[in-house]
């Protein structure tokens, strides 16, 4: 391909980086659960997907983006906190496959109550008015939304690792993931512990639904494929490692970016070959075994 | 039965009736007079679960107008029809079933209905076996091709060939020539791209790159720069639905439409109301039918306003549209065939010059299509009067089988 210039691959780059961030987000949260909990959560996307939703309703409701991404977390991870006691807690020492079956079962559930919720068709979204339009980057225009997708990713991530790496609470959730006993015994309700650890992360996936919103039809059925996606994410990147959910979900988004630029056929398909052969380099994925917060 | 017609046929058949019956007794004319009483039986499948609910929910609610204005003026022969709707769920296995099932077990006099080219082929396929006739109500190329079609297949709605190539006459002389297509990797995508390159021949078109992108996707950022680098004169979306929507929205968000022209060949009027105004705003696109040709056109005019009444002030949608032309065809050939017999009705609507909704319409005598106008449309985001109203109504091509692909080219001996 001739056409293909130094600036074409930057702005290629920025936009793999943009489609990286919700996908760190993602798996952020899917890893931060299983890092905890060893509960893969099969009702991630649904959670994206109704954070998705509410994020629309609250937007409708308060007319404001801002106020909506504070509203939208902080419903999404009530709904997990729920989840996590009522559902999930009874399954705890029963198996990795008792939870898996349970969220899976609870992803359909989510789904049939946004389409009685909302209707089969979804809701229309736009890009909030003080983010729209585009930023000349001297490499050629970018969506400033998607800018700010990068930034509000950034902050986010930031905000949960001083949270786990340089809080009190954060040290007894890391003490918890290595080692849950001897936290008992030290006289920590772990029990509590993980229950929060289930709504920050479903509290995480509703904000990258939110997040994504603008930027693409809000249906009950969106999260599905992001399900999917968020694995490769979480397995390139090491099961419960969160540098890993973070360092593969941008690496995801550039590997797809870079390849729908050379090969749009095979764009899809790029992501999975990537996971395949980080499997067979490293079965352990990038940032794997190496403790919750590497 | 009732009795107040009149008709010859029918005066004929009870004088026969009343001579058997003097012969063979009572139970003849009981029988005869219960074959008269029954309704007329049309099998109407459609998805009405999955992705086109909304689009099938108004084929049925414009399907149920057209059989309500039929039994309200006497029906055939006092005769009223009842319409049998199904849900084929968007799957051709389950179209499949259901159709057989109308057939063989509610004996429906014939079928008509769908909603994807998929499930309409599968309907066809059953409804060619049984010879009953099928009159499909689905965009679709393949069920015109010799391949697949019987005498007894009639279709109503536009092909997607027809379609594009109506859009690339209209746009391809004004934007410029340069074209580059965002397609969605499957037949579909790959059918329209055809119909556009072929319709861009006559205007000298240049196609800078044909980008497929996976069916379903819901990011399409990646392909955006690439686009942007190439500064076409014309972007061409060769997608459908979600799709369309989620190309539409972020080609919106990079800024390109400042840029090009984006054309679509199919804009539908369901879509853009689930989609909104800003990620459609601009877009021209092709369709079937849009409520606002009734400004200029009479019988849609007529057709609007009953489906107004019906329905608390709605307007149809095109899907909805067709199935009001697909349910009217069958029933006027059916009066005028004075029978419901599949070929007796197939033979009248080979002849037949028809307007229920959208101006003059025929179906051709080789495959059946019908050959009728196309609606070109520009989506607004300012200055509209309503919800309802999203379209600018740029054109109207008018009915021409030359805009069809050639009978020769689908496989028919000419008739």
């Amino acid at each position: 391909m001739a056409e293909i210039s130094f600036q074409l691959l930057l702005l290629q780059l920025m936009t793999g980086l943009a489609l990286g961030a919700i996908y760190a987000l993602l798996a952020v949260g899917l890893s931060l659960i299983f890092g905890m909990l060893t509960v893969v959560n099969f009702a991630h996307g649904a959670f994206f997907m109704v954070g998705a939703f509410l994020g629309v309703y609250f937007l409708g409701l308060t007319g404001s983006f801002w106020f909506s991404l504070v509203l939208t977390p902080l419903a999404v991870g009530a709904i997990g906190l729920l989840c996590e006691r009522f559902l999930v807690r009874p399954l705890y020492g029963r198996g990795i496959d008792y939870p898996l079956l349970l969220t899976f079962g609870l992803s359909y559930v989510m789904i049939e109550s946004m389409r009685v919720l909302f209707g089969l068709e979804g809701v229309p979204t736009s890009v909030p008015a003080e983010l729209k339009g585009v930023v000349d980057l001297g490499i050629g225009s970018f969506p400033t939304y998607r800018l700010f997708l990068i930034v509000a990713t950034a902050v986010i991530i930031g905000a949960l690792w001083l949270f786990i790496e340089k809080t009190r609470y954060g040290l007894i959730i890391r003490a918890g993931s290595r080692d849950p006993e001897i936290v008992r015994i030290l006289g920590v309700d772990i029990a509590r512990v993980w229950l929060i650890v289930f709504g920050i992360g479903t509290a995480i996936a509703g904000l990258s639904g939110l997040l994504a919103a603008p930027t693409r039809a809000v249906n009950a059925e969106m999260g599905i494929p992001v399900l999917a996606e968020s694995f490769v994410v979480t397995v390139v990147g090491g099961m419960g490692s969160l540098p890993g959910a973070v360092v593969a979900g941008l690496l995801v988004g550039v590997v797809f970016s870079m390849t729908s630029l050379f090969a749009p056929e095979y764009a899809e398909l790029s992501i999975f070959v990537l996971m395949a052969v980080v499997l067979l380099v490293r079965p352990q994925g990038l940032f794997g075994k190496a403790g919750l917060m590497g | 039965m009732s009795d107040s017609t009149t008709s010859p046929l029918r005066r004929r058949l009870l004088a026969g009736g009343a001579a058997g019956a003097a012969i063979a007794g009572a139970p003849f004319v009981s029988r005869l007079a219960y074959a008269q009483s029954l309704p007329i039986k049309i099998g109407f499948p459609t998805p009405l679960t999955g992705a086109f609910s909304a689009e099938a929910q108004d084929q049925v609610r414009a399907a149920e107008l057209a059989v309500k204005e039929f039994n309200a003026a006497g029906g055939f022969n006092g005769r009223k029809v009842e319409l049998l709707v199904r849900d084929d769920k968007l799957n051709p296995g389950e179209a499949a079933t259901r159709t057989l099932e109308l057939i063989e077990k509610d004996k429906v006099d014939l079928i008509v209905g769908s909603l994807s080219a998929a499930t309409q082929l599968s309907i066809n396929a059953i409804c060619k076996s049984r010879k009953t006739l099928f009159n499909s109500i689905s965009q679709s190329d393949a069920i015109n091709e010799a391949k697949d079609w019987s005498f007894y297949t009639f279709h109503e709605a536009l092909t997607p060939h027809a379609t594009a190539g109506a859009v690339a006459r209209y746009a391809f002389p004004k934007f410029g020539k340069k074209v580059v297509y965002l397609t969605a990797d499957y037949a579909y995508g790959h059918e329209m791209v055809r119909g556009f390159q072929r319709a861009g021949q006559a205007f000298g078109m240049q196609t800078l790159a044909d980008i497929r992108h996976p069916l379903g996707a819901a990011d399409y950022s990646a392909f955006l720069p690439r686009i942007q680098a190439l500064k076409p004169d014309i972007l061409v979306l060769c997608n459908f639905g979600r799709d369309l929507l989620n190309s539409a929205k972020q080609i919106t968000d990079f800024g390109l439409k400042k840029q090009m022209k984006v054309i679509a060949p199919v804009l539908l009027y369901t879509a853009r109301q689930a989609g909104g105004a800003e990620a459609f705003d601009g877009i021209l696109g092709g369709t079937g039918y849009y409520w606002g040709m009734e400004d200029t056109i009479p019988s849609a005019k007529k057709f609007n306003d009953k489906f107004r009444k019906a329905y608390g002030g709605a307007v149809p949608s095109d899907y909805g549209a067709l199935g009001y032309a697909g349910i009217r065809s069958v029933l006027q050939a059916i009066q005028e065939a004075r029978s419901t017999t599949a070929t007796a009705v197939a033979n009248v609507m080979r002849k037949m010059r028809y307007d229920f909704y959208k101006g003059t319409q025929f179906y051709r005598l080789c495959d059946h299509q019908s050959v009728q106008s196309i609606i070109i449309v520009e989506s607004k985001s300012t200055g509209m009067k309503d919800k309802y109203d999203v379209f600018k109504i740029l054109s109207i091509e008018a009915p021409s089988e030359s805009n069809l692909r050639t009978c020769d080219e689908l496989g028919h001996k000419v008739i």
